[in-house]
């Protein structure tokens, strides 16, 4: 069994974000992190790993080159190896041309199962894992808050707002998990120690078989045309709390009708 | 020079950081308010690997260098002191003399069990009457047909009586003037340990008198060679120092952390209090000294990792940080107002915790000693 997981080295949630107004993307150039769902992802390929009794996780990512300090985090928890595709020429790829890079690494890796985390922190897109899966030609599911494997398929049970669907499908196929599937663990001090001798392999978009007017802006379809602030919250009511602020706040809800 | 912490060096300070959030803050204030020992933390720290940072692998210990150790007991102190003493008495104090001095017989015996924090080690060196003049202790061991046979006392001493004990180290007097160390294994007979001690701070960690009464342990529990005990505490409280002054340093960050946090939320006068000079002040003088602690700690750390002395940093960090430590506590409880001194506040626990970090493993007055000794003086 060979699982692919697919991350995303983010901004530190912690410091403060900015949209660089020039280029209109969002400044990376502060600390990077693992994307935290992804780290349910890298979880859940660890535990059917170790349910399975063998086989090996992979870990998939498209990033600068010093991405490679992130991903020693999924190392550390216990993936076996990383495949970087770290090329300039991918800088500004949207979801078009990223899940484009993505789909050729995992052509070249040929995985039993791909998994994503839902989404990632920064841009919050969502949709990675279904234009990867789609490229692919493989069924997915997405929203899945508990998985199985069994003779050659896999089967979620997907979160949706009115209950769970139970969804099985044929391997390989692309899972995307929510970050209710799993409580992730802390990497161990010896798993810490031993990332640094794990394999991580840089690839260009060349190598890949990736064709240069489909990465970066090129290979793009979207175009961010303006930033702006959210609107101001217009008709917004301070209550100060000189003792019957609770009250205060349940008149005003009951009156709106919202208790 | 590189001041940069290697890939591993800032995963374990993530790692433990993340740790200290999410286990152990929400538990932090019951603890202490409880005295309760941490059994499911220790748990969960051995399974990380964290309970034998410096000791290596082959018996059972993370194989870490000293700047790990040092890293991860500051973050652990940052949200709770309990939790970090207990993790650096047991590897430094009860782990490293074994280590250090243990024949292999006795590594073989000792270390697996507690280097991954399967079991825990005490070290018993303080008496009622030998605190600073450790020199002075009184416990005697005489040996008696291939036994040591021990009569005497300590006192404050850590981990010695949790349900996970297995052993504690003691320093007696085996000659006129003839100090060495000796393994007593906890279920001796003649060996009682006390109720725990109850104190100012440090509420959740095991503090134990300990008293022997006709206590015989066999002539081979006899630490390194005999007579040697003297040289044996001094290089183990040199390496123990450390750890101690990565408390200093994690314990002023928590004070820091919980002081800068409560200035941005807390309003007076129509605005938040950290836009006041008076508070902007104490926060700039917080933050620069616990650069300078920091890089004190991280270089003695750094120096043993090079095998090269790091006694008189060890000393220096320890002492620093000690009175840092406080300096920040102070502050930030100075910050927090009357809410600082309510339980319910972190940084009342903070504040307690603080003032044994200025006493234990040499008070500041014993590292000014030591520190005057390797100036020459």
């Amino acid at each position: 069994m060979k699982i692919a997981v697919c991350v995303k080295q983010v901004p530190d949630a912690a410091a403060p974000r900015r949209l660089d107004p020039q280029t209109k993307r969002l400044d990376r150039s502060g600390e990077g992190v693992l994307n935290a769902f992804d780290v349910h992802a890298v979880e859940e390929a660890l535990r059917l790993k170790e349910a399975a009794g063998g086989g090996e996780v992979l870990l998939v990512t498209m990033a600068p080159e010093g991405a490679q300090d992130t991903l020693r985090k999924a190392l550390a928890m216990g993936a076996d190896r990383a495949l970087l595709i770290s090329d300039e020429a991918a800088a500004g790829s949207d979801l078009v041309a990223t899940s484009y890079a993505l789909a050729k690494a995992l052509e070249r890796e040929e995985p039993d199962l791909v998994l994503f985390g839902q989404q990632a922190s920064d841009s919050d897109g969502a949709v990675l894992w279904a234009a990867v899966a789609d490229r692919l030609r493989l069924p997915t599911i997405s929203q899945v808050a508990e998985l199985s494997l069994a003779e050659g398929r896999v089967r979620g049970k997907r979160q949706t707002e009115f209950g769970y669907d139970v969804i099985e499908a044929p391997l390989p196929a692309v899972v995307a998990v929510s970050d209710a599937i799993n409580e992730p663990r802390y990497p161990s001090l010896k798993g810490i120690m031993s990332a640094k001798s794990k394999p991580q392999e840089l690839v260009s978009l060349t190598a890949l078989g990736v064709e240069p007017d489909r990465a970066g802006d090129q290979g793009s379809r979207t175009e961010v045309y303006a930033l702006g602030d959210p609107p101001a919250r217009g008709d917004s009511q301070k209550i100060s709390d000189d003792g019957s602020g609770a009250e205060q706040i349940v008149a005003f809800l009951v009156e709106r009708r919202l208790v | 020079m590189n001041l940069d912490l290697s890939p591993e060096h800032d995963l374990i300070r993530e790692t433990v950081r993340e740790f200290a959030l999410e286990r152990i803050a929400p538990v932090a204030e019951e603890l202490d308010r409880e005295h309760r020992f941490p059994y499911e933390l220790v748990a969960e720290l051995a399974d990380l690997g964290l309970m034998g940072i410096p000791i290596p692998e082959t018996y059972g210990g993370g194989g870490g260098d000293t700047l790990s150790y040092a890293i991860a007991i500051e973050e652990l102190t940052r949200i709770d002191s309990s939790v970090a003493i207990t993790v650096a008495a047991h590897t430094s104090l009860g782990t490293m003399p074994i280590f250090l001095f243990g024949t292999e017989e006795q590594k073989r015996r000792w270390l697996p069990e507690l280097a991954s924090g399967r079991r825990l080690a005490a070290f018993g060196l303080t008496e009622a009457d030998a605190g600073s003049d450790a020199g002075a202790t009184r416990t005697r061991a005489e040996l008696h047909d291939g036994s040591w046979v021990i009569g005497g006392s300590k006192i404050f001493i850590t981990n010695a009586g949790t349900d996970i004990t297995g052993c504690v180290t003691i320093t007696a007097l085996t000659g006129e003037g003839e100090v060495s160390n000796l393994i007593v294994p906890n279920g001796t007979p003649g060996y009682e340990i006390s109720g725990p001690m109850r104190k100012l701070g440090w509420r959740a960690s095991d503090t134990r008198e300990l008293s022997f009464r006709e206590c015989a342990v066999p002539e081979a529990n006899l630490l390194g060679r005999r007579g040697e005990g003297f040289r044996q505490f001094l290089e183990i409280l040199d390496g123990g120092r450390i750890s101690i002054a990565a408390m200093g340093v994690g314990l002023a960050q928590g004070a820091y952390d919980l002081a800068y946090a409560y200035a941005k939320e807390r309003e007076q006068f129509g605005k938040p209090i950290s836009t006041f000079q008076a508070v902007q002040f104490k926060l700039a003088d917080m933050a620069t000294e616990l650069e300078a602690g920091r890089a004190l700690v991280y270089k003695a750390a750094w120096l043993k990792d090079q095998g090269r002395p790091f006694a008189r940093e060890a000393a220096m960090a320890k002492l620093y940080t000690g009175e840092l430590s406080n300096r920040a506590v102070n502050w930030s409880l100075q910050i927090h107002g009357g809410y600082g001194y309510m339980d319910e506040f972190a940084i009342s626990r903070l504040y307690r915790d603080q003032k044994i970090l200025e006493i234990g493993e040499g008070t500041n007055e014993v590292q000014r000693m030591v520190i005057a000794k390797h100036l020459g003086l």
